[in-house]
């Protein structure tokens, strides 16, 4: 499965005299596709192993959108006929709307053949992405205003919904914000700051400050810190603080912290 | 090319000024052309613990609002000829401190001299701010005790989030630890942090270890900055981070505990 997101909100913008209505508008969501993941390009090899996949799987596919995976594909000689996989898809009540993962030729054909070329991610890019983005903070040349946010005291990630990366302790009196994403920490959190995120927190160094984790209402959000030494942590609201009490089987080790329902856990990472 | 090191820690009654007195007249002694400014606006100390306190007729702010010349204001140590103080006001509040006045007297500084140390008012104020704001070194001053730390904590996120080379993207300002007040034997008892305890929750390098004496209080109240003392121990470990700041490897003295004999526990030290 797949989650294919746009960003894009676009509206009509019409002037007053001629206000109404629009009739069309753009707005962006988020779909979670069936992938179709291709290992060679014979038509007739892939009708029969889909034969047999679709009648494992009853009526569930019935008219489905479908997005092609092409990255098993990338290194074959023969050229993936677009055309032909179309007609073979909607003979058996399948949706193709786009492919992704596949070379610029592949791309190209696909684009002349109607499908949509999607730009999926696979967990290997996803962390490069994160990698690079990362370094081109670190680097000398980032702009100020990049600098700025990354270090002012309210650090707020522009790029919302992405992860972030910190590499310097947050001291006291610093927070530190990852907007709709993750947050993955290197260096200490100590006491007096303040770490947040709405998805996850992930701190490799110790955590003798505050962490909330899913503070939109993530309830699944989690807190995995290397040494529990925490003033506080915090899930999607459902909070517990600690004055020099923190239970020994906890007390400066490695722990993930996560609900159920609405029970705080703390439990060591052995 | 000249340095600007700030001398900071957050909280208050630390030992700033007595550290800021000491490095100046340390790198002094050492034949570099040095400069000390106090930015502590309306609670000047910084002149009393040299022993100029007599000799300030113009000072830091008047050089800033252009009521004097730099040239006027600056004093020249009495020990030292290529040492010199530029005094606070005690009579304005710290707000007579602006970005754009204290930087051209720090460029007017840095043509003539080799290294400008800024002795930072206590707090996280504008006159923190302005003295660490231009540092390309910066002491941090601590005690080892929990709120000591914790504040010197919160200075060390303000260098790094508030300071010119922070705002530029420039090389992060260059972090020294201090230690000062430090009793190995309060230590060994529990009752004061260890080095190792400090150094775990700064994470920054150790630059020097001043164990507490007598000989700090004695040489601020003659007016003669403790480095001169080349008995005291003091002295001795202010001349080592001395030492250290200009780039040499010294091992940390004093910092094992001492022994008392019978004489003595029975008469104190």
């Amino acid at each position: 499965m797949n989650s294919v997101q746009s960003n894009s909100s676009v509206t009509n913008k019409l002037s007053p005299e001629e206000e109404r209505a629009p009739a069309a508008v753009l707005k962006g969501s988020v779909f979670t596709l069936p992938i179709l993941k291709l290992s060679r390009c014979d038509l007739r090899e892939i009708e029969i192993d889909l034969t047999q996949s679709l009648s494992a799987a009853l009526d569930f596919f019935n008219h489905a959108p479908l997005v092609i995976d092409l990255a098993l594909t990338q290194e074959l000689d023969e050229a993936m006929d677009f055309i032909g996989l179309q007609a073979l898809l909607h003979k058996h009540q399948l949706v193709p709307v786009g492919v992704q993962n596949g070379t610029p030729d592949q791309i190209a054909a696909a684009r002349k053949a109607g499908f949509a070329v999607l730009t999926g991610q696979t967990i290997d890019k996803i962390i490069e992405n994160t990698a690079q983005k990362s370094h081109a903070k670190e680097s000398p040349k980032s702009t100020r205003q990049q600098r700025e946010n990354e270090r002012s005291q309210a650090v707020d990630d522009d790029h919302a919904g992405s992860t972030q990366v910190i590499h310097q302790p947050i001291r006291s009196g610093q927070r530190v914000y990852a907007r709709g994403g993750d947050l993955i920490l290197l260096a200490a959190v100590n006491a007096g700051a303040e770490v947040i995120a709405d998805g996850n927190i992930h701190i490799y160094a110790p955590l003798r400050g505050r962490a909330l984790a899913g503070v939109t209402g993530d309830m699944d959000a989690r807190i995995f810190c290397q040494c529990m030494d925490a003033e506080l942590v915090a899930i999607a609201g459902t909070y517990r603080f600690f004055e020099d009490d923190i239970p020994d089987e906890i007390n400066h080790k490695s722990v993930q912290i996560y609900l159920t329902g609405d029970q705080l856990n703390i439990r060591p990472l052995e | 090319m000249a340095k600007v090191i700030v001398v900071t820690s957050g909280k208050g009654g630390v030992g700033k000024t007595t550290t800021s007195a000491s490095v100046a007249t340390g790198l002094a002694k050492r034949g570099y052309k040095t400069v000390v400014i106090d930015f502590d606006v309306g609670l000047r100390n910084l002149d009393l613990i040299m022993g100029c306190e007599r000799r300030v007729v113009y000072d830091f702010v008047n050089v800033i609002h252009g009521e004097a010349t730099l040239k006027q204001a600056l004093i020249r140590d009495k020990r030292l000829a290529n040492l010199d103080i530029l005094p606070a006001s005690q009579t304005r509040d710290k707000d007579a401190l602006f970005k754009d006045g204290v930087e051209k007297v720090l460029n007017e500084l840095r043509k003539t001299h080799d290294f400008i140390v800024c002795d930072s008012p206590a707090g996280i104020e504008t006159g923190a701010v302005m003295a660490l704001y231009f540092a390309d070194e910066a002491i941090v001053v601590t005690n080892p005790e929990v709120s000591s730390v914790r504040d010197s904590d919160r200075i060390l996120g303000i260098l790094s989030a508030k300071s010119k080379r922070a705002l530029d993207g420039d090389d992060p300002i260059k972090e020294h630890l201090l230690i000062t007040r430090y009793d190995p034997n309060r230590v060994q008892t529990g009752e004061m942090l260890s080095i190792d305890d400090i150094m775990e929750l700064l994470g920054i390098p150790l630059a020097g270890v001043i164990p507490e004496s007598q000989s700090v209080l004695t040489a601020s109240n003659s007016g003669i900055p403790v480095i001169h003392d080349e008995v005291s121990v003091s002295g001795l470990a202010y001349q080592d981070l001395v030492e250290r700041l200009l780039g040499e490897e010294v091992p940390i003295r004093f910092i094992t505990p001492v022994k008392k004999g019978l004489f003595k526990r029975l008469f104190g030290t």
